[in-house]
């Protein structure tokens, strides 16, 4: 089966083929190797990065925005959220802080990507 | 009035990239003025990943993007004043301010416009109906989302395709709202192929060419819009309107320079880009008033903003410090029909540059040429060409030195 797809893995885009037909993943149209990766993955099994954010008490912002260290399958992402959800900080929370590892056994930690001082 | 070498005005990614790199110049004597209560302009709400991939290598949030510029910032101990809203620049370079402390004037040896760009509004497409509360530009709708906790809504119909818009669909399903669909008027999309991908397709959201919104329904809260398809001429076809009930929308539907203190300079402007017309310095037409980022071309990428500064600041460096000569004459940078602009619009063919622009709509197998005085110098071969992605390709300077006119052309 021959499938197009846009390539994710960075803004250029590239507009992937990948022919299934031979019972292998053959790539075609991608300018760099992660183009190469991101078919492969994204025919066996879709993974993604979300950014959210979480609550945190005492601070100048009531929220902190998080992201994972690594990225989960796609079909775990509203499992991830729920369990985001359930977590209030209290401030200070730095960039890179681990907020929850192993977020929804993923194996991915969930750290702040933003530094909200004591107010 | 206090004198300062260079005034910077706005501590988004384009203000910090540029006084960094002043500073590295060796220009010490440097102020940003940011009327935000922190450093970081718009990236402050942009907690997506996806920055930094060409300037740091690696994908990081806005936030993380924006603060590795401010602790650059701040271990050099460059000066900065937040909560302070520059009102006006006058043509001779001296800068006001407005902030609870008072008003505050510097004359700068020369000044950084940074100021980044606005939205477009619901009043700027004049769509009819009614006025109800639920109508949100993209920025907006985000601003409430990643920085106050306040959700908007909870049916959503977003109108135009733009990149914060597709990233408000996805971030507004995360929260739990229901996303019913996203109408672009254009028969393409204009905001960039991966964002479609992870921020539609990903969440089955449906994305709908050739429409847009024709009526707003409600009084004091949205009750719902009506679309319909759009002819070539982008009109709207009768009988094919669709109700659907909503209570929120949002706009993604183009993003504007901010430049009411370019003009209060006497800055001109260029009418297809909205921002400055400028030379291979990025200076402006105004003596010693230089700019890049969003307020001088809106850009798909902040890594490019932030190199767009750093050029800049080496033209800005170089202005500062040495004695005034006379600017050569310019060679005026012109672009052919499929093109919608050109940056810089003036070049010296003294040092190498990097031209930008975007064509006007997708194309496939495709050329860029560069003409000096009619004869080809340069050809750039692309494979597929998107308005929704600015194209730049560097220049030598040898390539244009000495012509009197360069054209940007595209032939397909």
């Amino acid at each position: 089966m021959l499938k197009e797809m846009t390539c994710i893995m960075c803004p250029a885009g590239c507009v992937l083929e990948v022919d299934t037909a031979g019972g292998g993943i053959v790539v075609t149209g991608s300018r760099c190797p992660k183009g190469n990766d991101y078919a492969v993955q994204e025919i066996t099994n879709p993974m993604r990065n979300i950014a959210t954010s979480v609550l945190v008490k005492g601070g100048g912002l009531p929220l902190v925005s998080v992201r994972l260290n690594q990225v989960i399958e796609k079909g775990r992402i509203f499992a991830v959220m729920d369990e985001i959800k359930k977590v209030t900080l209290t401030a200070p929370v730095h960039i890179g802080d681990v907020i929850l590892t192993n977020v929804a056994g993923t194996g991915s930690d969930v750290i702040a990507t933003k530094n909200i001082e004591k107010c | 009035m206090k004198e300062k070498q260079v005034v910077i005005i706005g501590g988004g990614p384009a203000g910090l990239a540029a006084a960094v790199q002043l500073f590295e110049e060796g220009i010490r004597d440097i102020l940003i003025i940011e009327r935000e209560a922190s450093l970081g302009g718009i990236l402050r709400q942009c907690i997506h990943d996806g920055f930094g991939l060409t300037r740091f290598k690696e994908t990081l949030s806005g936030p993380e993007y924006a603060q590795r510029f401010i602790d650059e910032v701040q271990k050099r101990g460059i000066d900065y004043l937040t909560d302070t809203t520059v009102i006006d620049i006058s043509s001779d370079r001296i800068v006001t301010a407005s902030s609870v402390q008072g008003i505050s004037q510097y004359r700068a040896g020369a000044v950084v416009l940074s100021m980044g760009c606005r939205e477009r509004t619901r009043h700027a497409l004049s769509i009819p109906g009614t006025r109800p509360s639920g109508v949100y530009t993209a920025g907006m709708a985000q601003a409430y989302v990643n920085l106050h906790n306040v959700m908007p809504g909870k049916e959503v119909v977003i109108l135009g395709s733009g990149d914060i818009g597709l990233i408000m669909a996805r971030r507004m399903t995360l929260e739990g709202a229901q996303v019913l669909g996203v109408f672009e008027i254009r028969p393409y999309p204009s905001g960039l192929p991966r964002n479609i991908e992870q921020c539609l397709n990903d969440y089955s959201i449906p994305l709908h060419l050739s429409h847009t919104v024709v009526d707003i329904h409600g009084s004091s809260r949205l009750k719902g819009v009506t679309v319909a398809k759009v002819n070539e001429r982008c009109e709207p076809i009768a009988k094919t309107e669709v109700m659907y009930p909503c209570d929120t929308l949002i706009l993604s539907v183009g993003l504007i320079p901010e430049n009411e203190l370019s003009l209060a300079a006497g800055v001109a402007l260029d009418q297809r880009t909205k921002g400055a017309l400028v030379d291979e310095d990025y200076q402006t037409s105004v003596d010693g008033i230089f700019a890049a980022g969003n307020v001088l071309q809106v850009h798909d990428l902040v890594d490019f903003v932030s190199l767009e500064s750093e050029r800049l600041a080496r033209s800005v460096a170089r202005y500062v410090g040495r004695l005034k000569k006379k600017k050569p004459a310019g060679i005026p940078v012109e672009t052919g029909p499929l093109l919608g602009y050109v940056v810089p619009q003036q070049i010296f063919g003294e040092k190498d540059l990097v031209l930008s622009m975007r064509v006007r709509r997708p194309l496939e197998d495709c050329t860029i040429e560069l003409a000096a005085d009619g004869k080809c110098v340069k050809k750039v071969r692309m494979k597929k060409a998107l308005p929704a992605e600015m194209i730049q390709i560097p220049v030598d300077a040898e390539l244009v030195k000495g012509a009197e006119k360069v054209e940007v052309n595209v032939i397909c």
